[in-house]
């Protein structure tokens, strides 16, 4: 077995507010002690809802944020402490693509010359008729018209537009690439399309994908192992088909329950959490699920002791009562 | 089975390219029945959320709605309102809840004042007498510890507990035709599941119509009685739930169902639609679906009329006459 791709190690990125009362103010405690590993030719997803801290890591793994400590190794590089240059260098292997692909492109660059971009920055190309070949090759790739170099962002729909974002990630020939919700703001049938894109680059391409998102049945179109996060901490983790046929987590379980399936003869029990979710500046003590949990065997435990991360059955879970099954009945 | 609401030939214009005019709404039908849930679905650029706009004549300028179009409510027909009357329907009599509620509510004002708002614009009542409804329709809408939240400011409160105030804010006028527009589209899935979980029983206890728009089929799914899909300014199927869910027959509908990643099942590549949605400027003449449709029917440059296909289910496609 060879070493993975990327290793990341107890990943801390707490945010402090800027401004004259700053300093009373506790720092947000967006990722607090995050560990997992990406394989060659993987993909895992980062699962959660809005605060949890998803993106936080992604971002902070290819330093577009500074971490607040913590270790990344990305094919025996230490990410964090590289210098500007071999940084640079990285950064043609660890690409990223964003939720909203229209702010992340200039809208007075031509798409040509925005996938252009890094084969300039990263001087890939020998001669402009190179680089223009390339741009042109990439945006077949991606399911565009070569023609559309020409065109600017604003005349593309929304799927056209992550298209484009990701044929501009593919244009450093990266080895990895964070999807940071990359599917999330397009129709179920424009969305449905660039899943089916980003398999078959991953296949052709050989690619690792850290892929962030919040929606259970997307994560399982693409994903082969899943890290659910919740309040900055990882939860659970496991092989995708583990991980959502035999959740060991209550928070796991009650995110399953909560996705609508399109089946109205499958309507399962729902689990309906109560509360809304704490703050991550002020995170509960112990288990930070304790206030919304339902496990029937919650404890006095779950308050003081914080719940590390171990294997339950096909999973690891960080619930100390992960061996019962919480029941789903239970509010 | 009451209806409480019919929309019939609903069509919307707005100005196209050198004089012509586009109908992104074009002749939209149905009807809403006391306590039951009519879902509407469709993607982006359907139509749906527009037909939501026309049912209350919000059409946003230079838009129009067109001669012949009807929206009834009892015996009145809502499109030939003018000034107090249209006003006195709005809210009281049918309420409406939009997808961000965060630019719904006023950041100025309190959630207090802006429920007693609707409270005292339709009922002759206390400033006293208003507050105490606000909060039972707070509590109503599970929001905890009511009388504290009345003096939060919108930006004090999560976004579920917005979507929970936009609600209760529609309530007020106890309306009996509820409109929630993607009520849901911008919560995390176990906010999402609470709030549906809310809309559900308020429909029970106060025999509520509801019409639920929405892109979601899984939403539909649990939540509706009746499904009526819509693509390019159209009502392309339409179904009792259950029917639609068993036997998707509109191509259109089919590619949805295609598109939907699943939890459970076997694991396959999902099958789209190809292509875009196109804009309306550029519908094809016959039928909408024709230039993305798997099928080639001889007829498909003809447009065609919604046909039965089963007891209650329509669809606008050539094919319910049988395979050519």
């Amino acid at each position: 077995m060879s070493a993975p791709l990327l290793m990341v190690r107890d990943l801390v990125k707490h945010y402090r507010s800027e401004g004259l009362f700053a300093r009373k103010a506790p720092p947000v405690r967006a990722v607090d002690g995050v560990s997992f590993e990406v394989g060659r030719g993987e993909t895992l997803a980062l699962v959660g809802e809005s605060g949890c801290g998803k993106s936080s890591v992604g971002r902070t793994i290819i330093r577009l944020q500074e971490p607040t400590s913590g270790e990344a190794i990305f094919d025996g590089e230490p990410v964090f402490q590289l210098a500007r240059e071999p940084l640079r260098a990285l950064r043609r292997r660890m690409q990223i693509i964003f939720q909203d692909p229209y702010s992340s492109l200039n809208p007075r660059m031509t798409v040509g010359d925005a996938v252009a971009e890094g084969i300039e920055i990263h001087r890939l190309a020998g001669s402009k008729a190179e680089r223009n070949e390339r741009v042109a090759s990439l945006l077949e790739e991606v399911g565009l018209d070569a023609s559309y170099a020409r065109r600017y962002p604003h005349e593309f729909s929304g799927g056209q537009r992550q298209r484009i974002g990701i044929a501009r990630a593919l244009a450093v020939e990266p080895s990895f690439i964070v999807c940071d919700e990359p599917v999330s703001a397009l129709d179920v049938s424009v969305q449905a399309q660039v899943l089916n894109l980003l398999r078959d680059l991953q296949e052709r391409r050989g690619l690792s994908y850290l892929f962030i998102a919040h929606d259970l049945a997307v994560v399982r179109q693409i994903a082969q192992r899943v890290a659910v996060m919740y309040l900055g901490h990882i939860v659970e983790t496991g092989p995708t088909e583990a991980l959502l046929s035999d959740p060991r987590h209550p928070y796991t379980q009650a995110l399953l329950s909560a996705v609508p399936e399109p089946d109205p003869s499958a309507q399962r029990e729902r689990i309906v959490l109560t509360g809304d979710l704490p703050s991550p500046s002020n995170p509960p003590p112990g288990c930070r699920f304790h206030t919304r949990c339902f496990h029937p065997l919650r404890s006095e435990r779950c308050r003081t002791e914080v719940p590390v991360l171990r294997p339950v059955h096909q999973t690891e879970a960080a619930c100390h009562y992960a061996e019962t099954p919480a029941s789903p009945l239970a509010r | 089975m009451t209806t409480l609401l019919e929309v019939k030939n609903l069509r919307i214009s707005f100005p196209g390219d050198a004089g012509t005019r586009v109908y992104p709404v074009d002749g939209v039908s149905f009807v809403l029945e006391r306590g039951r849930t009519l879902a509407l679905v469709g993607e982006s650029g359907s139509g749906k959320s527009l037909t939501a706009l026309g049912m209350l004549q919000l059409v946003p300028a230079p838009g129009r709605i067109e001669p012949g179009s009807v929206v009834r409510l009892g015996e009145t027909d809502i499109l030939a309102l003018k000034g107090e009357s249209l006003r006195r329907i709005r809210g009281r009599r049918i309420a409406m809840i939009f997808q961000d509620p965060m630019t719904s509510l006023n950041p100025v004002f309190t959630v207090e004042s802006q429920i007693t708002e609707v409270v005292h614009a339709h009922f002759d009542v206390s400033r006293g007498e208003a507050r105490d409804r606000a909060a039972a329709l707070l509590e109503e809408v599970g929001i905890p510890d009511p009388l504290a939240r009345l003096k939060a400011y919108p930006h004090q409160l999560s976004g579920g507990m917005r979507q929970r105030v936009m609600i209760a804010i529609a309530l007020a006028g106890q309306p009996e035709v509820l409109i929630a527009d993607e009520p849901t589209t911008a919560l995390d899935v176990t906010v999402q599941a609470q709030i549906l979980e809310v809309l559900d029983g308020l429909r029970e206890s106060h025999g509520m119509a509801v019409l639920l728009i929405t892109h979601d089929l899984g939403i539909v799914a649990g939540r509706a009685d009746r499904v009526a899909v819509m693509y390019a300014g159209q009502i392309v199927e339409s179904a009792p739930t259950a029917s639609l869910f068993a036997r998707p027959s509109h191509p259109y509908t089919q590619g949805l169902f295609g598109s939907v990643p699943r939890l459970t099942g076997a694991l396959g590549r999902l099958s789209p639609i190809p292509g875009n949605v196109p804009p309306p400027d550029a519908w094809p003449s016959g039928c909408r679906f024709r230039t993305r449709c798997p099928i080639v029917h001889p007829r498909s440059e003809q447009a065609p009329p919604l046909l039965p296909v089963g007891p209650d289910h329509l669809i606008r496609c050539w094919l319910a006459e049988g395979p050519e």
